[in-house]
C-alpha cells in the first residue's frame, strides 16, 4: 500500500481540509492507486539531473516598487465579507 | 450564413465594409447562446448588457474609420481568469458569489482591442481535468454528440466555438485543456509557449506549466487573438520578453503563395513524428487521419522522419506530482477570510479554514491538494518533487535534442474521441492518462496547437441498438519554443478553411 487512512487524515489536517469518513476512505483507495502508478518515475535514473524549476529561462526579473493607491471603495468592494473594523477584517479566535 | 457562424476573418471584413455590425454580430451569438446553451450548458455567465454595450462602442470606433483585428468581435472567456465586476467562480462552489475586482491583461488587451466580452465558460474545477465533468456547476456536453463530454478543462470554451456562441472564446492549457478540447469538439486550439502570454489575472494552478491561448473556428483566426494578447506584462514575471510577432502575416503569405496544397509551400522543412506517440493502444483510425495529415504536409513541401522521444511515458507521472505539488499551494490563499465561501458557523479559526475548504472545494480539487501536499511534505519532497523535476529536465532534453534534428513534430492530440459523460469520472488515473500526448509540451514549455484532423467512426450501443457514429479528433503540432508563428504556418496548410 503507497498511502492509508491515518497518512490521508494528517494530510488533511495539514491542508485545512474537513473530510467525511466516506472520502477518506475513497481518497485513500484512489490515490493509492496514482501514487503506484507515479513509483513508476524510481525507474529513471536521474543521477546528476538538475531539476527543473522553471522553463521561463529568466532570472531576476525587476520592476520599481511603487506604490498604487487603489480607490477605498474598491477595497472594500474586494474584500466584501466578514466584519470590517477599522479597515481591518475580523476573524474567528484563534485559540 | 447566420452571423454568430462567421469566422474572425469573414467578420471583420464584413464589419470594416459596413456591411454588418458589431451590434448585430453580438446578437447573433447571444440568440445562439439561448437557444443552444440549455441544453449543450458552455455558459456559466452570460454578461447581455455588458456585450451589448461593448458592441454599441465598438459599432462606434470602426464608424469612426479605426480598424482593429478583434474589435468588435464577440468572444467568450474560461471562467478561471478575471473579468472586473463579473462573478469569477473558476467553476468551484468555493467562489461561487466571488465578483473579481480586476481584469486580467488578457482581458485587459481584449477590451482595449474591442472584442465584445459575451461571457464566462464553464471547466473543470479550478482547471482539475480532462472533461468539465469535474465543474461544481454541472458538465458541458459535446455539440456533436451531446452523451458526451466536450473535453476539459476549458469544454465550456471548445463547446461555445464548436456551437458557434461566439466566434472565438479564450481557455488556458496546464496539461492539455485546450488541446484536448479542441480535438474533442473538431475546433482549433493552441497552447502558446509558456510566458508567451501574461498569467496575471488567471487564477494559477500549476505555475510553471499554466498558458492562456485561443480556441478558435480557424487556424488564421488563431493567430489573430494570439497576437492581441501575446506580450511581455510587468504584472507578471514570467512573461516572455521576445517581441511579438505578425503570426498572420505568415499564414496570409502561404494563402498567397499557393492555390492548391500541392504546391511546395511547406519545401524545407523537416516534421518528426515520434514514435512514443504511436502506441500499440492507440486506435488504428486515430493513427490512420494522423498518417492522412502528414501526407498533406509531405504534399506541401515538408519531409517527414520518424523521431524518438524515450521519456514520453514518464510524462504523465511527472506532470501528476508537479501539478498536485504547485495547485496544493496555490489554492492555500482560499481561506474564506474576506472572501471566497465562509462557514461563519465554526468554531474557531482552524474549524473555519477546514469546514469552509472542505465544503467550497469538490471532490478532485481535494484528492490533488491532498496529493501534493503528500508530495511536498518533509521526507517525501525529495522522493516526489525534486524527482518529478529532474525528469522533468530529460523530458525538456528529449525535445532540445529532437529539434535539432527536425523543425517541429506531428502527433495526435487525444488517445481517443470524446467519450461518454459518466464513463471515467470515478476512475482519476483514467482521467489523468487522457493527457498522455499533451503533458509533455507542457512540461518543456513548447507552444502546441491541436487542428481538427478528421473524424472517427465508433459505434454507439444505446438500448440494444447500435448506432454508428462520427466523432471529430485532432492532430497536434509541437514547436520549439517561442515556435508559434512556425506552427500557425503549419497548421494552416491543415485548415480545410
Amino acid at each position: 500500500m503507497a498511502i492509508n487512512r491515518e497518512e490521508i487524515k494528517h494530510l488533511a489536517e495539514l491542508a485545512r481540509l474537513s473530510l467525511t469518513a466516506e472520502e477518506e476512505e475513497r481518497f485513500q483507495g484512489q490515490l493509492d492507486s496514482v501514487l503506484q502508478y507515479i513509483n513508476h518515475l524510481n525507474e529513471v535514473d536521474t543521477k546528476n539531473i538538475e531539476p527543473t524549476a522553471q522553463v521561463s529561462g529568466l532570472t531576476d526579473v525587476w520592476r520599481a516598487d511603487e506604490v498604487n493607491v487603489w480607490n477605498r471603495d474598491e477595497v472594500e468592494s474586494a474584500l466584501n465579507q466578514g466584519q470590517l473594523e477599522n479597515r481591518q477584517i475580523k476573524v474567528k479566535r484563534v485559540l | 450564413m447566420l452571423l454568430n457562424e462567421l469566422t474572425i476573418k469573414e467578420a471583420r471584413q464584413k464589419l470594416d465594409s459596413g456591411e454588418i455590425t458589431a451590434t448585430n454580430l453580438t446578437k447573433a451569438c447571444l440568440a445562439q447562446i439561448k437557444k443552444a446553451d440549455p441544453e449543450i450548458h458552455a455558459c456559466l455567465l452570460v454578461c447581455e448588457d455588458e456585450a451589448l454595450a461593448a458592441a454599441k462602442e465598438a459599432d462606434k470606433r470602426i464608424k469612426n474609420g479605426e480598424r482593429g483585428d478583434l474589435l468588435g468581435i464577440p468572444y467568450l472567456c474560461k471562467d478561471i481568469i478575471m473579468t472586473k465586476d463579473l462573478k469569477t467562480t473558476a467553476a468551484s462552489k468555493i467562489l461561487e458569489s466571488y465578483v473579481a475586482p480586476y481584469d486580467a491583461t488578457v482581458v485587459k488587451k481584449l477590451k482595449d482591442a474591442g472584442a465584445v466580452l459575451l461571457g464566462k465558460t464553464n471547466l473543470d474545477e479550478f482547471a482539475h481535468g480532462a472533461s468539465t465533468e469535474n465543474s461544481a456547476y454541472g458538465p458541458t456536453k459535446n455539440p456533436y454528440d451531446l452523451s458526451r463530454v466536450a473535453g476539459g478543462s476549458s469544454g465550456g470554451s471548445a463547446a461555445a466555438v464548436a456551437a458557434n456562441m461566439c466566434i472565438f472564446a479564450i481557455g488556458s492549457d496546464t496539461g492539455g485543456s485546450i488541446r484536448q478540447p479542441a480535438s474533442f469538439c473538431g475546433i482549433v486550439g493552441l497552447k502558446p509557449s509558456y510566458g508567451r502570454v501574461s498569467r496575471f489575472g488567471l487564477l494559477s494552478m500549476t505555475s510553471s506549466t499554466d498558458v492562456i491561448g485561443p480556441l478558435a473556428k480557424t487556424v488564421y483566426d488563431a493567430s489573430l487573438i494570439l497576437k492581441t494578447i501575446a506580450g511581455r506584462d510587468n504584472l507578471d514575471a514570467t512573461s516572455a520578453p521576445e517581441a511579438i510577432e505578425h503570426y498572420e502575416e505568415k499564414i496570409s503569405a502561404l494563402a498567397q503563395e499557393t492555390q492548391s496544397i500541392k504546391d511546395k509551400s511547406l519545401a524545407g522543412l523537416k516534421i518528426g513524428l515520434p514514435q512514443e506517440y504511436f502506441l500499440e493502444s492507440l486506435s488504428s483510425d486515430i493513427a490512420t487521419r494522423i498518417v492522412e495529415t502528414a501526407a498533406k504536409l509531405e504534399a506541401a513541401g515538408a519531409e517527414l522522419f520518424t523521431v524518438s522521444l524515450p521519456y514520453t511515458k514518464y510524462g504523465i507521472p511527472v506532470y501528476y506530482i508537479i501539478t498536485p505539488s504547485e495547485l496544493s499551494s496555490n489554492l492555500a490563499r482560499f481561506d474564506g477570510i474576506g472572501w471566497g465561501l465562509a462557514k461563519n458557523e465554526a468554531k474557531n479559526l482552524q474549524e473555519f479554514y477546514k469546514e469552509s475548504r472542505g465544503a467550497g472545494f469538490g471532490q478532485e480539487t481535494k484528492r490533488r491538494i491532498i496529493l501534493g501536499t503528500y508530495a511536498l511534505s518533509s521526507g517525501y519532497y525529495d522522493a516526489y518533487y525534486k524527482k518529478a523535476q529532474a525528469v522533468r529536465t530529460l523530458i525538456i532534453q528529449d525535445f532540445e535534442k529532437v529539434f535539432k534534428q527536425v523543425d517541429l513534430l506531428l502527433t495526435p492530440t487525444a488517445p481517443h474521441p470524446a467519450f461518454k459523460i459518466g464513463e471515467q469520472v470515478n476512475d482519476p488515473l483514467a482521467m489523468y492518462l487522457e493527457d498522455i500526448f499533451v503533458t509533455g509540451a507542457s512540461l518543456a514549455g513548447l507552444p502546441a496547437i491541436s487542428v481538427p484532423a478528421g473524424t472517427v467512426k465508433i459505434i454507439d450501443e444505446v438500448g440494444g441498438e447500435k448506432t454508428e457514429k462520427e466523432l471529430p479528433i485532432g492532430a497536434q503540432l509541437i514547436g520549439p519554443r517561442l515556435g508559434e508563428g512556425m506552427i500557425l504556418k503549419v497548421a494552416s496548410v491543415l485548415d480545410e478553411n
